[in-house]
């Protein structure tokens, strides 16, 4: 894991102290995080829950600004990190939306009855 | 600085934790967004503060969040009707966004000294790019066959599974080659080109009726493209986020086989819709009808009525209408519920998102295998939209292509209503038992107008 005292570990290109294991390991642990909490979702909220992963997908966002920001050795690389923005921005902020939208849809029985 | 980014991933990691498990009910659900909104603004401020990121970037950057941001406020405006688009659509743009980040990494770590990437790097980098691009164009594939510009019916031709395995085969082989040595840098050219063809060819032979399952596997594809990308920047907030996604596309779709009875590959090399075998010998059973105004006597009489929805009925319009009977039946103490099959509607959970529009109480959405042991105590069924979901073919017809599928056992309650334009046989063409049984009365006409006439008929004799 990059630690604060090497400055280079902060551009994610170098490849240099990585340590992959660790990476497995989060994605194994996230996995079966992810696969226990999706199963207790209410099937009713399926729709919801779809949106809401396609914005949270959208972390992409996190590496495209980190390309589209830093200095390379030509801008057509920053330039393909910009679009990424757009696309992956468009996802959050739609994603987001559409599913507050949604669940707000959702609503008890009225106690009249 | 660089401990606060890494502090700020891990509380956005878990926050995108809490949005998903606040998911599991629509009273906690709203919280869920929130928690999601603020992981991801937490996400984007910490990369943002990031020192690698050159101050002269930061207003193309803000100009690239304002357009995506332009562009997305209209996506979420859509009818419901259409959330199966725009998801797919989603997935296309997320696949995309990982594809060119992709890109650009592949083509930085040979401009600049130090960056050599690494075989394992290699190797993740070649799964982002090949799972972002698929996604890609399976997406846009996916979004057009549910807009209706692409033809809905599965398009096959001889010997394509071959032709598709094999296009896997040739792009899996690239990326190894890659991987061993990334000199061979004209082979990466040849990876994308792969993976968008194999994204189209991968959705062609799916027809409209798998749609659900398809859509599900995109989103764990984009997820899972993430996670790649997470690998390849030694990020472990994208691997950790992208694995909750990746996670939450294999349940959905594992969850959409089983209500079809189906399995991944099947749905994926199957090609249903297509091996319907016309088994027409309908022509000496008979049907009874009634009128509307026959039908809402027969509602009046009952005490529990279960409602069957279909994507028909979402089709017609008519969910207010149904909201309306809805009104009419419980004002008269009547006991209304709604069986929702699984895969109903175009997308998982597609069904109870259109009747929460129509305000009909989630509390009164009940699920397949809740509503089925009550069955044989429901006094009337009535079918609205809904074809496949009800046919008991399913449960004993070996020959039926969906023999195996789990279905609502609307036949066995004491009355079937069915509304229905016409005897045609449905979507995927398959003839249903449940018409000409004794117990069912076929109400014809279109959906909204039918249930239109039941709601006038109720609320006149009251």
């Amino acid at each position: 894991m990059a630690g604060e005292e090497s400055p280079d570990t902060v551009r994610h290109a170098s490849g240099q102290g990585m340590d992959y294991i660790a990476t497995l390991f989060v994605f194994m642990l996230t996995t079966f995080i992810g696969l226990d909490v999706i199963r207790r979702v209410s099937r009713l909220l399926h729709t919801p829950l779809m949106s809401l992963t396609n914005a949270i997908s959208a972390i992409a966002v996190v590496g495209s600004i980190l390309i589209a920001g830093q200095q390379h050795t030509e801008y057509k690389f920053n330039l393909l990190g910009l679009v990424a923005i757009v696309a992956s921005v468009c996802n959050i902020v739609s994603g987001f939306l559409i599913t507050d939208r949604m669940l707000k849809m959702f609503k008890k029985r009225e106690g009249n009855r | 600085m660089s401990t606060w980014i890494q502090i700020a991933y891990l509380v956005a990691t878990a926050l995108f934790i809490f949005s998903l498990k606040w998911m599991n009910s629509p009273e906690t659900a709203r919280r869920g967004v929130f928690a999601g909104v603020a992981a991801m603004l937490l996400a984007v401020v910490g990369t943002l503060i990031n020192p690698a990121i050159m101050a002269s970037n930061y207003k193309w950057i803000a100009l690239a969040v304002v357009i995506g941001s332009a562009i997305g406020v209209p996506l979420s405006w859509v009818p419901l009707t259409a959330v199966p688009q725009r998801t797919a659509l989603s997935h296309a743009f997320g696949g995309l966004a990982v594809g060119l980040v992709g890109v650009s990494e592949f083509y930085i770590s040979f401009s600049e000294p130090g960056l050599e990437l690494g075989y394992f790097r290699t190797a993740a980098l070649c799964a982002e790019v090949l799972l972002g691009f698929l996604t890609f164009t399976g997406s846009l594939m996916a979004a057009g066959k549910l807009q209706e510009i692409v033809p809905t019916r599965p398009i096959t031709y001889k010997g394509q599974n071959i032709i598709n395995l094999g296009l896997l085969a040739f792009a899996v082989i690239c990326c190894i080659v890659l991987t061993i040595d990334a000199n061979y840098k004209f082979i990466f050219p040849i990876i994308i080109f792969l993976a968008l063809l194999f994204g189209v060819f991968l959705i062609m032979p799916i027809g409209g009726a798998d749609m659900p399952t398809v859509i599900s596997i995109l989103n764990s594809y984009a997820g899972l493209s993430a996670v790649a990308m997470g690998f390849v920047m030694d990020n472990k907030l994208l691997i950790a986020a992208g694995a909750l996604d990746g996670s939450s596309g294999l349940i959905l779709s594992i969850i959409m086989c089983k209500a079809m009875n189906r399995s991944f590959t099947n749905v994926l090399f199957g090609a249903f819709g297509k091996v319907q075998a016309a088994v027409a010998d309908s022509a000496k059973k008979t049907v009874k009808s009634a009128t509307p105004e026959e039908a809402a006597q027969i509602m009046e009489q009952a005490s529990l009525v279960v409602i069957v929805p279909g994507y028909g009925m979402a089709v017609a319009q008519a969910q207010h209408r149904v909201r309306e009977l809805y009104d009419q039946l419980t004002k008269r103490g009547i006991t209304v519920k709604f069986a929702i099959h699984p895969v109903a509607g175009r997308m998982p959970g597609h069904m109870n998102v259109l009747l929460a529009e129509a305000d009909i109480p989630y509390t009164d959405l009940v699920e397949m295998d809740d509503i089925n042991p009550e069955m044989p105590q429901v006094d009337v069924v009535i079918v609205v939209g809904a074809n496949d979901v009800v046919n008991p073919a399913a449960r004993t017809n070996k020959s039926s292509p969906i023999y195996g599928m789990p279905i609502i056992n609307a036949d066995k309650a004491k009355t079937v209503l069915a509304i229905k334009r016409s005897m045609n046989p449905g979507f995927a063409g398959i003839e249903n038992e449940l018409y000409y049984a004794d117990k069912t009365l076929m109400v014809f006409g279109d959906a909204k107008a039918v249930v239109g006439d039941l709601v006038k008929h109720l609320s006149g004799s009251n």
